[in-house]
């Protein structure tokens, strides 16, 4: 049973992971994940801002040229820097902030697994 | 001793979390152009404002410094840098590439003889989406930069007197 309950989480995070990694391409849920920079707190998908209208043109072109929505988000954050993505690319400066959840997840598990071992 | 090392334990987190608190009042938030500074200009192709024909990264090799300002006939503040523009003009080693931005050529045409033409080269970005290689926002933008495309400067807004004083001196090094 206790076997059953980790093989079910770790096919969790799996497949969880598989879905970020989604190939097809969704233009809303990039203009989703990117600041409109001259609106407060607005996403380029919810502003009819100047800015977020170009943004939502290029994006639309790269799409159409074929660049994967890793390609366009490593571009505009080149352009505009991390800032201006929502979700942004692991990178050294940030590496902590993406590493740290996982660390404390194993960890975690490493402390309830030893306090149930000396339970028994 | 257990007791003692749970609330040592606990302290350090505290600890831990109101220096990151502490940390993230001083990050800056706003978007600054410190990313595009010292980075190489990628290829691009913008239309002539008058021909027919496309402006590329090959001509800008060809001038020792070049300003790429962005412009519109609309954009009010435009107007209030049109003046340090014509005296940047008069400098030899300079070249001012005038992008005109989401406008209409007649009022651009019109703007540009009221107030004088200080643009060497003078392109056009109806849609606006060739601004976005240059990491614009909001215009007036300029970008300075030299013969090997690398971004030098970046002034968002309009130009101002000690702007003019930096763009001098960084091109008189």
């Amino acid at each position: 049973m206790k076997n059953l309950f980790f093989t079910n989480i770790i096919l969790l995070i799996f497949f969880s992971s598989l879905d970020a990694n989604e190939v097809k391409i969704n233009e809303n849920e990039i203009f989703k994940n990117l600041r409109c920079l001259v609106c407060q707190g607005q996403s380029v998908a919810e502003s009819n801002s100047d800015f977020a209208q170009t943004l939502k043109l290029v994006v639309r072109d790269k799409i159409n040229e074929g660049n994967s929505q890793k390609e366009i988000y490593e571009f505009l954050a080149e352009k505009y820097g991390a800032w201006i993505l929502y979700d942004p690319i692991f990178d050294g400066k940030n590496s902590i902030l993406w590493l740290s959840p996982y660390i404390f997840l194993i960890l975690g598990g490493l402390l309830l697994f030893f306090f149930i071992l000396r339970r028994n | 001793m257990t007791k003692k090392i749970a609330s040592l334990v606990f302290t350090l987190i505290v600890m831990i979390v109101l220096y990151t608190f502490y940390k993230g009042l001083k990050i800056e938030v706003n978007y600054n152009t410190s990313d595009l500074i010292n980075k190489k200009i990628e290829s691009f192709s913008i239309k002539s404002f008058n021909e027919n024909s496309l402006f590329s990264e090959e001509d800008l090799k060809k001038n020792n410094f070049s300003l790429i300002n962005f412009w519109a006939s609309w954009c009010v503040p435009c107007r209030l840098e049109h003046e340090n523009l014509m005296k940047l003009k008069e400098l030899s080693n300079l070249k001012i590439i005038g992008v005109n931005y989401k406008d209409i050529k007649k009022n651009a045409s019109e703007y540009l003889v009221d107030l004088g033409n200080p643009y060497n080269v003078l392109l056009i970005d109806t849609d606006g989406k060739q601004s976005v290689n240059f990491g614009i926002y909001g215009i007036p933008e300029s970008i300075l930069i030299n013969s090997e495309l690398m971004v030098l400067k970046k002034y968002i807004g309009p130009l101002m007197d000690k702007d003019l004083l930096e763009i001098k001196k960084e091109i008189n090094k």
